[in-house]
C-alpha cells in the first residue's frame, strides 16, 4: 500500500514536470519567477512587519483580503459547475468535476496563503486549530470561515487526489465514497462564500457592507468568475489534449453565466438605488467608490467604472446567442467577466468599506509594491499547483494507455 | 480499495490534558517557531516560550506567575530598568464608566500625549489611542465633516468644537464578538482588554469597531527607554509586540488601583469624568442622572460606557 | 503610585485647614503676594471708591467690572481672608463659597464632581481644585491654549 502511494507520488511528479511543450515550460518558468520574487517580498514583510504594506489603521484590510475574497468565490463556483454538468448530463462529467475540484483546491490554497500573509502573527495560526487553540465559536464569523474553508479544502483535496489515484492505477473509483463527497461539496461551496460574505456583512460598523444582499451578490458574482476560468481552461485542454467537451456544453455554461451576471447586476443596481435614493450618510462610501470625497478624485474610481462596464459588456456578450457562440466574443466575455469580478472583490469591496473610516477620516489606500509582489507570488503558487494538477490529470486521463501503471 | 477514505484531520482527539497538548505542539511546530525567531540563540528560548504560551484565561495561577516573571525579566533587560508586569484582577462591585463634557473640551490634545506616555504607546511608528475631532458648532456632531488633523496657534478655534474619541468600552462590544481566537474580551469591570500574546493580528476587530478605537502595530513599536512607564499590566500598558492590536483600557493599571485614568488627570479643563457606575454617589452617576448625556452611534446597540454630554 | 500626591487639605500656607468635605489644592497665589497682611496693615486708609491700584498693576478686572470692586470679595479689615456677601469671613481655601454666591449651579456641579478637574482616586480620596486654579477671579474666562501637535497623517507613517 505504502509503496503504491509512493509510486503514485513519484509517477505523477514525473508526469507533471516531464513531457510538456515549450509553452508549458515557459508558463512554469513564469510562475516560478512570480513565486521567487514573491518570496523575496514576503521575506521583507516578515522582517519589517506589515508596515511595508500601505494598510494602516483607517484601511486595515486591503489587497490581500480582497484577493482572498475573490478566490473564495472562484473556489466555490468551480465546484458549482458540477451542477450543470449533472443536470445537462455532459459527457466528460467526471473530468469537469475533477477540474472543478482541482481549481477549488488551488483557490483555497491561495485563500489560505492570502490570509497568512495578512496576519500580524502567522506563526500563531495554531490558536485557530480546534481543540488546540481557542476558537471563538459560535460568535466569530472569522473562526467559522477558517473552519469551513479548511474542511472544504480537505474534501476537495481528498476527492481530487483519490480520483487521480484511481485513474493512475486504472482502477474504478468507489462511488460510495466519491459521490456523497462531491454532493457534500456543493452546499459547502455555497456555504464558504456565504460565510465569507457574512464576515463583512455582519459588521454594523461598516455600512457599506452591512447590507442583507451582500451574500447573494457574492454568490451571483462567483457564478460568473469561476466558470469563466474553467471555460478558458476547457478550450485550451480541448486543443492540446484528448479532452472532449461539446460546444453546446460550453455555450450552456456561458448562458448560465449571463444569467448569473444579470442577477449580479440587478442586485448591484438595487444596492445603488437604495444608497443614492435614500441619500443618507452611508452614501459616502459609494461616492468614494465612483467619484471621490471632498472634491478629490478617488484613486479607485477608474477601476470601479471599469468593473461595471466590463460586467455590462460581458453580460450582453453572453446574453446574445450569436456572440455567446462565437469563440472570439465568448473568450472576450470570459476575460471581461473575470476582470470585472476581480476588481469588484479585490478593490471595490474592501477599500470603500474602510473609506472614509469610522470617524469620517479619509486615508487613500492603494496597495504598495510589496503587496502587489506578494500577491503575485501567491497567485504563482496557486496557478502552479493548478497547472501541475491539470497536467497530471491530462496525462493520466487522455495521453496514457489506460490500465495499471508499471510498478 | 475500501481503505481509501478521507485523510484523517491533522487534529488530535478531544482535549487531552493541557501539558500533552503543549508537548505535541512543541514537537509538531518547532520548525515554525524557529522560523519566527529572528536572531540569536537566547532569543530562541524566548520565542519558543512565547510561541507555546496558552491563552491568558487558560493559564493556571502558577503558569501565569511564570509568564509574568519571564516578561519582567525580558523587559527589564530590554529597557535597562526594572519593569513590573502584573495581572491585577477586576475589583468586585465595580463597573467603570466615563463621561466627557463637549462644552468644555478645547481640543488641546493634552490627553492624547498624556495617554501615550502613560500607556507606552509606540512613538515611531506613531500610535495614539485618542483621536480629537474638530467639528463645526453650526453643524453639530457630523463625523463626515470632522477633522482630526487641525493645527491652530491656539484652541478652541472660532466656531469649532472638539470631540475626543477613544475606546468606548462597549457592553455589547463588536470587537470581541468577531475575534476568531477570543484574544479580546470584556472584563468584569467592563474594560475591554486584549491578550497581546494570543492575538494573531487578523485585524477583524479593527474592522468591527464602530469608533476607530483600535490600533495595529504595523511596524516594530518603539519607546525610548527613559520614557518607558515601568509599572505595567499584562492586559494593559506593557510594551506590545509588533503585529498585534492594542487599544485604550482606561488605564487599567491605574484604575484597578483606585486611581483616575491619566487622561482625566491631565485634562486642563476638567472635561473628563470617570468613576464606578454601580456607586450611586460617584460623579459619573451624578452626570448621567443630572445631565443630558448621549452615546456615540447609539443605533448600533453597542452600549458604550463612554458618555458625552454638554455641561453648559 | 498610590498616594504619591501630597496629602490634601494641609495646604494654604497660613490659612486655616480647609473644610474636610472638599480637600482642595493650595490657592494659586502669585509669588510673594500672600499673606496680604505683610503690606496691608490694619490701620491703613481704605478708599472704597474704585480706582487703579499701583502695586497690583497686573490685575485687570474682567469680572463684571462695572459692578464689582476688590473689596466686594477681599476684606479690608482682615486682609488674609475673603468675605461673603453677608460679611462672614472665609479663608482663601474656601473661596468656592464666595464664587458660589453668584455661580450657584456651578458650585453644585463642582461639589458633585461634575465641574472642574478631579485628581487622586475615583474610589477614595479625591483632590479638588479651587475655582481660581483654573479661573483667575479677576478675569475668569478660560484662556486659549496652544494645542499639542496633530497626529501624523497615516500616509506619513512609514
Amino acid at each position: 500500500m505504502l509503496r503504491k502511494v509512493s509510486n503514485f507520488v513519484t509517477g505523477t511528479a514525473r508526469m507533471a514536470f516531464l513531457g510538456g511543450n515549450k509553452l508549458y515550460y515557459a508558463w512554469l518558468g513564469l510562475l516560478a519567477f512570480c513565486i521567487v520574487q514573491g518570496l523575496f517580498a514576503y521575506a521583507q514583510q516578515f522582517e519589517h512587519g506589515l508596515i511595508v504594506t500601505h494598510m494602516r489603521d483607517s484601511v486595515s484590510w486591503g489587497f490581500y483580503i480582497g484577493n482572498f475574497t475573490f478566490l473564495v468565490g472562484v473556489a466555490a463556483a468551480a465546484v458549482l459547475l458540477v451542477i450543470p454538468a449533472y443536470v445537462y448530463d455532459w459527457k466528460p462529467i467526471k473530468e469537469v468535476a475533477l477540474f472543478g475540484e482541482m481549481l477549488a483546491v488551488a483557490s483555497i490554497v491561495m485563500c489560505l496563503l492570502f490570509v497568512m500573509v495578512d496576519m500580524g502573527h502567522p506563526e500563531r495560526f495554531w490558536h485557530l486549530i480546534p481543540g488546540l487553540g481557542h476558537m471563538n465559536l459560535p460568535s466569530s464569523i472569522m473562526a467559522w470561515d477558517s473552519l469551513v474553508l479548511n474542511i472544504y479544502l480537505l474534501v476537495n483535496l481528498s476527492v481530487a487526489s483519490y480520483l487521480v489515484y484511481c485513474a493512475y492505477y486504472g482502477i474504478h473509483y468507489n462511488h460510495k465514497i466519491v459521490v456523497p463527497l462531491v454532493i457534500f461539496s456543493i452546499p459547502m461551496a455555497i456555504s464558504i462564500h456565504t460565510v465569507t460574505a457574512f464576515l463583512y456583512n455582519g459588521m454594523a460598523s461598516r455600512p457599506y457592507w452591512n447590507s442583507a444582499i451582500l451574500a447573494p451578490r457574492f454568490i451571483a458574482s462567483a457564478f460568473c468568475s469561476g466558470p469563466a476560468l474553467l471555460l478558458i481552461l476547457f478550450q485550451i485542454l480541448r486543443k492540446v489534449s484528448a479532452f472532449e467537451i461539446k460546444d453546446e456544453a460550453i455555450h450552456k455554461v456561458a448562458e448560465l453565466m449571463s444569467y448569473a451576471m444579470g442577477f449580479n447586476l440587478f442586485l448591484f443596481g438595487a444596492e445603488v438605488f437604495k444608497e443614492y435614493y435614500s441619500n443618507t450618510h452611508h452614501l459616502v462610501h459609494y461616492q468614494y467608490l465612483f467619484a471621490g470625497l471632498h472634491g478629490k478624485p478617488s484613486p479607485i474610481a477608474l477601476y470601479a467604472w471599469m468593473s461595471l462596464i466590463f460586467a455590462v459588456v460581458s453580460f450582453l456578450l453572453f446574453l446574445i446567442p450569436k456572440t455567446r457562440r462565437m469563440p472570439l466574443t465568448m473568450n472576450i466575455g470570459c476575460v471581461l467577466i473575470y476582470m470585472s469580478v476581480y476588481i469588484e472583490k479585490g478593490i471595490a469591496l474592501i477599500i470603500p468599506g474602510f473609506t472614509p473610516d469610522q470617524l469620517g477620516q479619509v486615508y487613500e489606500y492603494v496597495p504598495s509594491a510589496t503587496e502587489l509582489r506578494i500577491a503575485a507570488g501567491v497567485f504563482g503558487i496557486g496557478f502552479l499547483l493548478f497547472t501541475l494538477m491539470v497536467k497530471v490529470s491530462v496525462v493520466i486521463l487522455f495521453e496514457r494507455e489506460q490500465g495499471p501503471a508499471h510498478a | 480499495m475500501s481503505d481509501l477514505t478521507v485523510t484523517p484531520l491533522p487534529v488530535p482527539e478531544p482535549p487531552a490534558e493541557g501539558f500533552t497538548r503543549r508537548e505535541a505542539l512543541i514537537l509538531g511546530l518547532f520548525a515554525l517557531a524557529g522560523a519566527a525567531t529572528t536572531s540569536g540563540c537566547s532569543s530562541d528560548q524566548k520565542a519558543m516560550d512565547e510561541f507555546v504560551q496558552k491563552h491568558f484565561k487558560d493559564l493556571s495561577p502558577e503558569e501565569l506567575k511564570t509568564v509574568l516573571a519571564r516578561m519582567e525579566k525580558n523587559l527589564t533587560k530590554k529597557y535597562g530598568k526594572p519593569v513590573t508586569v502584573s495581572a491585577t484582577p477586576a475589583m468586585e462591585g465595580v463597573l467603570f464608566g466615563y463621561a466627557l463634557d463637549l462644552s468644555r473640551c478645547i481640543g488641546c490634545r493634552r490627553c492624547v500625549y498624556g495617554c501615550v506616555d502613560e500607556n507606552n504607546q509606540s512613538r515611531d511608528p506613531q500610535t495614539h489611542y485618542i483621536t480629537v475631532l474638530e467639528m463645526d458648532k453650526e453643524k453639530g456632531v457630523d463625523l463626515q465633516d470632522a477633522n482630526a488633523y487641525y493645527d491652530h496657534e491656539t484652541v478652541p478655534a472660532e466656531g469649532k468644537f472638539y470631540m475626543p474619541v477613544s475606546c468606548q468600552q462597549c457592553e455589547n462590544s463588536p470587537c470581541s464578538k468577531v475575534c476568531p481566537v477570543g484574544a479580546t474580551w470584556k472584563e468584569p469591570d467592563g474594560i475591554v482588554v486584549i491578550d497581546y500574546n494570543w492575538c494573531i493580528g487578523c485585524r477583524s476587530c479593527i474592522a468591527a469597531c464602530p469608533y476607530g478605537a483600535r490600533r495595529f502595530n504595523w511596524g516594530e513599536p518603539n519607546i525610548p527607554a527613559d520614557e518607558l512607564n515601568p509599572v505595567t499590566e499584562y492586559l494593559g500598558n506593557r510594551p506590545r509586540p509588533r503585529g498585534v492590536v492594542e487599544k485604550c483600557t482606561w488605564c487599567l493599571h491605574r484604575v484597578r488601583k483606585g486611581l483616575y485614568p491619566k487622561c482625566v488627570e491631565v485634562c486642563p479643563v476638567g472635561a473628563r469624568k470617570f468613576g464606578n457606575l454601580l456607586d450611586p454617589d460617584s460623579e459619573i452617576r451624578y452626570i448621567i442622572e443630572n445631565k443630558r448625556v448621549f452615546i456615540l452611534k447609539e443605533e448600533l446597540n453597542t452600549q458604550p460606557k463612554f458618555f458625552y454630554y454638554y455641561g453648559l | 503610585m498610590t498616594g504619591a500626591k501630597p496629602a490634601v487639605g494641609t495646604v494654604a500656607a497660613s490659612a486655616k485647614p480647609a473644610a474636610a468635605l472638599f480637600p482642595v489644592a493650595p490657592p494659586p497665589f502669585s509669588d510673594g503676594v500672600f499673606p496680604c497682611s505683610e503690606c496691608h496693615k490694619p490701620g491703613d486708609k481704605v478708599d472704597r471708591v474704585p480706582h487703579k491700584v499701583e502695586f497690583h498693576e497686573d490685575i485687570v478686572l474682567h469680572h463684571d467690572e462695572k459692578n464689582r470692586w476688590c473689596l466686594d470679595c477681599h476684606d479690608a479689615a482682615h486682609r488674609d481672608s475673603l468675605h461673603l456677601a453677608d460679611g462672614r469671613l472665609i479663608p482663601f481655601t474656601e473661596s468656592y463659597r464666595l464664587c458660589g454666591q453668584c455661580h450657584g449651579p456651578t458650585l453644585r456641579n463642582w461639589k458633585a464632581g461634575e465641574h472642574g478637574k478631579r485628581t487622586g482616586s475615583w474610589s477614595g480620596a479625591k483632590q479638588y481644585l479651587l475655582c481660581p486654579s483654573c479661573h483667575s477671579p479677576h478675569s475668569p474666562h478660560f484662556k486659549p491654549l496652544k494645542p499639542k501637535s496633530p497626529p501624523l497623517r497615516q500616509e506619513a507613517i512609514k
